[in-house]
């Protein structure tokens, strides 16, 4: 009956967003009177699954079939509906990813469970009733939802949680779930890492920029103080659009949600579409030229001012920091 | 190539979100509903891969009569015929259900839409599909080409993409910068109006989840400005008093 909870790995390490699932997980258990177990797969090792003892999980099964190296959907599909039958779990616990969407889409079919994604908060249960609640209108508002099939599956949202920090390991216990070739078929046949930067689904800090910068000759103003901040680099539609920036950088309401600490937006206007992709950012600084830009209605801090000088003044303050 | 396109009908995303005075349902008052702009792009690269190799474009949305008009306009952009499951989408288990049964018999050689609608945030229907109908699926799909019986697919993850062949029948989800958008031409409107459109009955009503209350988030309590003189100040606050660097 324990909590299961998904890990995704990658370069051998836990990633950020399965950590918070992890303590999550192990806070629904607590909230059950159960204990939470890991099924972990893919490129890690087996001390650094022991390590999940500190964000609260008492057992790690571990999947280390070298075809699952990188993600593999059947295949992985198969692997945690044979953990979850194996723990009998009720309560299955992933990241809201686009890995943990591709697995829990179909795992909610296979097993006839309630699928939550986007989830914001922890769960309350009382009697028979099991209520999440889940970030809906792309970020514009929250819906309380309750999962009324016996099995229930929930994907949590970045930065829902705080990573705990408990003493004590995690025991980890080989696991197999006999794949056929039929399951691993539908493999990657390249993988195009992201290099170098701070990926921008995991930072903790955002510097985004908008049109106000006028041209992507400009973007060094991003790109410095972003690093000097040790943060990840985004942008509004507008400048995905004309090819300023790579898609895989917008953020607002059609590209990617964010919910950093700190998002650092230099020169957007703050459309609604913009705001539903980082409203649950917890702190906002909005710098702009034009003191009627909207964004200054959702920020926490606000300059009004022209990047051009207001940035580099970040930038040799923020490197004084270090 | 027969293709099946799912679109949703979604609020405009300049909507302001509202809902109604007990919390329980969306004020639709004075919105206007579009295409889910991901279901969009899904849309736009079948009539691209028709165009291309020849096939259909079949689309298809779980929704009650007032969803016709933008039906129509997928017409319009290219799509040859369509269908309506004529029901409220009450949750993406029941959404994915009409659409596995209705393509079961069709036997489609692709099925497409958006990763997601822009009011339900699901991110569940395309797998949903796949998993009922027993065949694979790639989401979310940034790139998709199809040569012969195999596609091509580049799909995003966090930190990178992958690019992944499967075997026709498939489900992809799209996402940016997948394909342009395409707005309907004069020609393609009016002969939206003559092209076929279906009107089935749903099969069965089980929900999995059941949205109780609808709550907006908490507004900022004011915003606290810098001099643009003094910029270097706010790199102060945001360590000792925002503590978030």
């Amino acid at each position: 009956m324990s909590v299961l909870v998904v890990i995704e790995c990658a370069n051998g390490e836990v990633k950020k967003s399965s950590l918070e699932a992890a303590t999550y997980g192990s806070k629904v258990a607590q909230q059950m009177g159960t204990t939470a177990t890991a099924v972990a797969i893919g490129d890690i090792s087996e001390e650094n699954l022991k390590h999940l003892g500190a964000q609260g999980i008492k057992k790690v099964l571990f999947d280390n079939d070298a075809r699952l190296k990188n993600f593999v959907n059947l295949a992985y599909v198969k692997v945690i509906a044979a953990a979850a039958q194996k723990e009998a779990s009720k309560v299955i616990i992933l990241s809201n990813t686009n890995i943990g969407s591709a697995i829990g889409s179909r795992l909610a079919v296979r097993l006839g469970a309630s699928l939550a994604t986007n989830v914001v908060a922890l769960p309350e249960i009382s009697g028979n009733t099991f209520k999440v609640r889940r970030g809906v209108y792309s970020g514009k508002a929250f819906a309380d939802v309750n999962l009324t099939a016996d099995v229930k599956i929930i994907a949590v949202k970045k930065n829902t949680i705080e990573v705990g920090h408990e003493t004590g390991e995690a025991t980890v216990e080989n696991f197999s779930a006999s794949l056929t070739d039929a399951d691993v078929a539908v493999a990657p046949k390249e993988v195009i890492q992201q290099t170098g930067d701070i990926l921008l689904p995991e930072a903790d800090i955002v510097v985004s920029g908008g049109r106000g910068l006028k041209g992507p000759e400009n973007w060094h103003l991003v790109e410095d103080l972003a690093k000097a901040l040790g943060a990840a680099t985004a942008c509004s539609k507008p400048v995905a659009d004309v090819d300023w920036r790579p898609h895989h950088e917008h953020v607002g309401q059609t590209g990617i949600t964010v919910s950093p600490n700190l998002y650092i937006a230099i020169g957007i206007s703050g459309a609604i579409q913009h705001l539903a992709g980082v409203n649950s950012s917890k702190v906002i600084v909005v710098i702009n030229k034009d003191p009627e830009a909207p964004f200054f209605k959702a920020a926490d801090y606000g300059i009004v001012g022209d990047a051009f000088e207001v940035v580099p003044k970040l930038i040799e303050a923020a490197k004084q920091l270090r | 190539m027969k293709i099946l396109v799912c679109i949703s009908n979604v609020p405009d995303t300049t909507t302001k979100i509202t809902f109604t005075p007990d919390n329980k349902q969306f004020n639709t008052a004075g919105v206007q509903f579009v295409i889910n702009p991901y279901d969009e792009y899904a849309l736009t690269r079948a009539i691209e891969l028709k165009e291309a190799q020849g096939g259909t474009v079949t689309v298809l949305n779980v929704g009650e009569a007032d969803t016709e008009a933008n039906i129509r306009k997928a017409l319009a952009i290219g799509a040859d015929d369509a269908v309506r499951i004529n029901a409220k989408p009450t949750d993406a288990f029941f959404v994915a259900t009409q659409i596995a049964n209705y393509a079961k018999a069709e036997n489609f050689d692709l099925i497409l839409m958006g990763k997601e609608s822009v009011d339900y945030n699901g991110f569940q229907v395309h797998g949903m599909v796949a998993e009922m109908l027993g065949i694979p699926s790639i989401t979310p799909g940034v790139k998709l080409d199809v040569n012969g019986n195999t596609a091509t697919v580049q799909r995003e993850i966090e930190g990178g993409h992958e690019i992944i062949d499967a075997q026709l029948p498939i489900v992809v989800s799209a996402q940016q910068p997948m394909t342009e958008p395409r707005i309907p031409n004069m020609r393609g409107i009016m002969t939206a109006r003559t092209k076929p459109l279906k009107v089935v009955e749903p099969t069965g009503s089980e929900t999995k989840t059941e949205i109780e209350t609808f709550a907006l988030p908490p507004q900022k309590t004011g915003v606290k400005m810098i001099a643009p003189e003094n910029a270097g100040e706010l790199i102060t606050l945001l360590r000792n008093e925002a503590k978030v660097i």
